[in-house]
């Protein structure tokens, strides 16, 4: 779906636990999530905690959006 | 039952008229089998009659082939033929171009059955093999038996319409369309067999070739981002609890298109996953943790973007078939771009 | 290591009031069972029906299968750190009720459970419609979790396995094969020109519900590690999951790993199979990563040529399989993988998730989304109220007539990712 959604003019970033396969598939802007079944949470923590990793992802994805690339680019969570 | 009408499509050089120095010559035709098209009448047997040849210059088609092709396709018509066989061609590039442009108008044009032969470098097959059976032969014209034997047997299939067998079975070069068989050995055995030749620098053949993704050029940045509409999209499953579209746990051939209006926080009871994929028991708890709107909606109220598109599209990405997921998105997308959308947040899981 | 399986065909399974084996017929008590199953406080009731190839039975939603065997002589018991005692398996002598199987079924557990069809276009599809099948339909207690309620439907076909594999014990076996792995050095005195080979299996290890046991530990808290092959001959690893039926591995299919069989047919002959390496497939990147790191590690250690490395499930450990195919590459050991594919119904979709210029000598187990229609069977064993939902099943999949439309990933063993069938694609 990545692939579609880029081509078709609009900039995408795909947060994604398994980064290889999205390199693999050809995403350009990738942001590596947590795990699998929990992308973007992790249950081991409070609900507050989850929340504020949460949101550096999902800030970290915006960053990936703004960013000029020219080729296919991991953005790490900081 | 009937016999099956052939028209055989072969270039000068097959038709003994000459090579090189004859390739210039326009369509003709003959009544009845010539040259390769005796062998191929004797393998069809009493099933089938080559009623006539068509012969072109291989320098002739591939050089006047808007003049060439529509006279050809006339001929098969005229001959009321249910079947067309082009060549078999070997490693021949223009006579394997023409067998392959042939047969598939035959098949478009006409509606007929087509089938054609080829060497697996031929230009030809490379070209056509998506469209159009080719059987995979030898290199040269000394493969002419062996390719008959595999030609017939599949052409009179095509003809009666009785399900074609997987590339390996019927002799035909690969469609880029997997079919299941069953093979002679099982599956671990064909691996130690394949493990023993590999070591040994043995030829062997893989049953799986690895593919060659395409690729697309990133989009430029998102020059503001704190005024842009970003759509949140997902791959996990998330839906509305009830999963009311229904979208499969697995090779899903649907997608859903949510309305999140007025949805601060995805909550256990409204939302849950539909993916058989992984342990659903996390996202059902708590959806954000896939497709996350809560911070989503707190970006928008800090102004760290513009808006959250109102909509969102969620499908089940296990094991679902690539091209599937590829029309969601071909779909969608239209209307993001309608609705101004100015950049994507896609979640996988 | 070296471990003696003695045979004991059955090609017949009958109700009778002695649990027993004569004349190739196993003989089945269902209140013994019933009464050791229900010593689980979790499973609130329990059926047991037979049912025999070419009945006109289906078995749906099927958890596990299992094959009843016996340890006679040597160290530990069936299923080691599960069921029996801990204790490292693999030597002296164990009894098989070849032919027989136990298979699971009842409430579902997961989404991801399947079908056995024991005639019909859907029995050429799995292994287990040649067995004499004796099925336990469970039934948890209520208000149990879906968690608990995976271990409890595990455990009770483990047992009733254990129990009718004990009939073997006094029983003199109608043939014997002898399986022998040496410790690496001694292997290499006896073998020493002929090339190293080894086993890598990937293990379901996605999360709860997607698990597979080593000695009754999960497979995903596990590091690589390596065993003598026929450790997993005595039940050394058992099924825990609820994965797509077609390629997952149910415990009868690691007791009769086909890979770890046909590679000691040809041991010591074409090459020394020298170990069995097990790894996992785990959801975190970093998982991912040691683990492939560490098996190619493994692979490199034990001074390995050539390596078969097969995946179990689909999706995200498709990039397992094709970082275990690069970096045993990157050593210079020559791999071969054993997968299954995801065409789409139409064949023509791209068939994983993910690739790697390094496979270049793939088995394929075929595609598991063909579509095919199963005829209506005389018997249900279970419920066919779940075939719309669980794995390669869809909504309304059920015509009037009976007949059930579904892709053969829902049944049982179709696409079998360490070659135990015969099915393939092109």
């Amino acid at each position: 779906m990545v692939k579609e959604i880029e081509r078709a003019g609009i900039p995408v970033v795909h947060i994604c636990t398994v980064t290889p396969i999205s390199l693999t598939v050809g995403a350009n802007r990738i942001v590596p999530a947590v795990a699998i079944p929990h992308p973007l949470g992790n249950p081991a923590l409070t609900m507050a905690e989850e929340k504020a990793l949460r949101r550096k992802i999902i800030l970290t994805a915006l960053k990936a959006l703004s960013t000029d690339i020219t080729e296919q680019t991991v953005f790490d969570v900081e | 039952m009937q016999k099956i009408r052939i028209v055989h499509y072969i270039n000068q050089f097959f038709a003994q008229i000459g090579g090189e120095e004859m390739a210039h010559v326009p369509p003709q035709w003959r009544e009845g089998p010539v040259g390769p098209g005796l062998a191929l009448a004797a393998a069809f047997g009493q099933t089938a009659e080559i009623v006539g040849t068509v012969i072109c210059g291989d320098s002739y088609f591939n050089e006047h082939t808007s003049e060439a092709l529509p006279e050809i396709l006339d001929m098969i018509k005229a001959a009321g033929a249910d079947l067309l066989i082009a060549g078999p061609a070997f490693n021949a590039g223009r006579y394997g171009v023409a067998c392959g442009t042939v047969a598939k108008a035959a098949q478009d044009e006409l509606g007929i059955k087509a089938i054609t032969g080829m060497y697996v470098e031929n230009p030809g097959a490379d070209m056509f093999a998506q469209d159009v059976y080719i059987i995979s032969t030898r290199n040269s014209a000394a493969g002419m038996r062996d390719a008959v034997k595999k030609l017939a047997p599949l052409a009179q299939k095509l003809v009666s319409g009785e399900p074609i067998g997987a590339s390996s079975e019927e002799g035909y070069l690969p469609r880029g369309i997997r079919v299941n068989l069953f093979e002679k050995d099982r599956g671990a055995k064909r691996a130690v067999e394949m493990l023993v030749r590999k070591l040994r620098g043995q030829d062997f053949t893989t049953e799986y070739p690895m593919p060659d993704f395409d690729r697309v050029a990133p989009q430029p940045a998102v020059k503001n981002i704190s005024r842009a509409k970003v759509a949140l999209v997902t791959s996990g499953g998330i839906v509305p609890f009830g999963n009311p579209d229904r979208i499969e746990s697995s090779n899903a051939s649907r997608y859903g298109r949510y309305d999140l209006e007025n949805i601060m926080d995805l909550t256990e009871g409204k939302w849950a996953t539909a993916h058989g994929g992984y342990d659903p028991s996390y996202a059902n708890r708590d959806a954000d943790r896939v497709l996350p709107v809560d911070v989503m909606r707190e970006m928008e109220i800090e102004g760290k973007i513009g808006s959250l598109f109102r909509y969102t599209y969620s499908t089940v990405g296990n094991g679902t078939a690539v091209k599937s997921s590829k029309a969601f998105a071909d779909e969608f997308v239209k209307e993001l771009i309608k609705e101004n959308v100015q950049a994507v947040i896609l979640t996988s899981t | 290591m070296r471990l003696e399986l003695g045979f004991i065909p059955i090609h017949d399974v009958q109700f009778a009031d002695t649990s027993r084996v004569e004349d190739g017929v196993l003989y089945v008590n269902a209140e013994d069972i019933k009464a050791l199953v229900l010593k689980d406080e979790h499973i609130s009731s329990v059926e047991v029906e037979l049912a025999r190839p070419g009945e006109s039975v289906r078995i749906t939603p099927v958890k596990d299968v299992v094959e009843p065997r016996v340890k006679v002589d040597g160290p530990g018991g069936m299923f080691p750190g599960t069921v029996s005692r801990v204790k490292t398996v693999g030597q002296g002598r164990t009894h098989v009720l070849k032919g027989a199987a136990v298979v699971t079924t009842g409430k579902i557990v997961g989404f991801q459970e399947g079908i056995i069809d024991m005639s019909g276009a859907g029995a050429q599809y799995t292994p287990f419609s040649k067995t004499q099948n004796v099925v336990l339909i469970l039934r948890p207690q209520d208000g149990l979790s879906a968690h608990e309620h995976e271990v409890a439907v595990r455990l009770a076909g483990l047992k009733a396995a254990m129990y009718l594999g004990e009939l073997a014990r006094e029983l003199v076996p109608e043939t014997i094969e002898t399986y022998e792995t040496l410790p690496l050095l001694e292997g290499l005195k006896q073998h020493g020109d002929l090339p190293r080979v080894g086993y890598v299996q990937m293990l379901q290890s996605q999360g709860l519900l997607h698990d597979t046991y080593v000695y009754g530990v999960d497979a995903k808290k596990i590091l690589p590690t390596i065993l003598y092959p026929t450790e997993v001959m005595d039940g050394a690893i058992i099924s825990g999951n609820c994965v797509s039926a077609c390629d997952k591995n149910p415990t009868y299919v690691h007791q009769n790993n086909p890979i770890v069989h046909e590679l000691y047919a040809r041991h010591g002959k074409d090459f020394n199979f020298c170990a069995m390496i097990i790894t996992n497939e785990n959801v975190y990147l970093a998982d991912k990563v040691r683990s492939s790191d560490w098996t190619a590690k493994l692979c490199e250690f034990l001074g390995l040529e050539g390596v078969i490395v097969s995946e179990e499930g689909f999706g995200n450990p498709d990039t397992d399989l094709m970082m275990n195919s690069r970096k045993i590459s990157e050593k210079g050991i020559k791999a071969v993988l054993l997968t299954d594919e995801y065409a789409g119904r139409d064949g023509s979709s791209q068939s994983l998730a993910d690739a790697h210029v390094s496979a270049d000598a793939v088995v394929s187990a075929g595609n598991a989304n063909q579509v095919i229609t199963l005829p209506g069977m005389d018997r249900v064993i279970g419920s066919e109220a779940y075939v719309g939902i669980i794995a390669g099943g869809w909504d309304k999949n059920k015509m009037e007539d009976g007949t059930i439309m579904v892709e053969i990933q829902a049944i049982t063993g179709a696409t079998s990712e360490v070659g135990f069938g015969y099915l393939s694609a092109r």
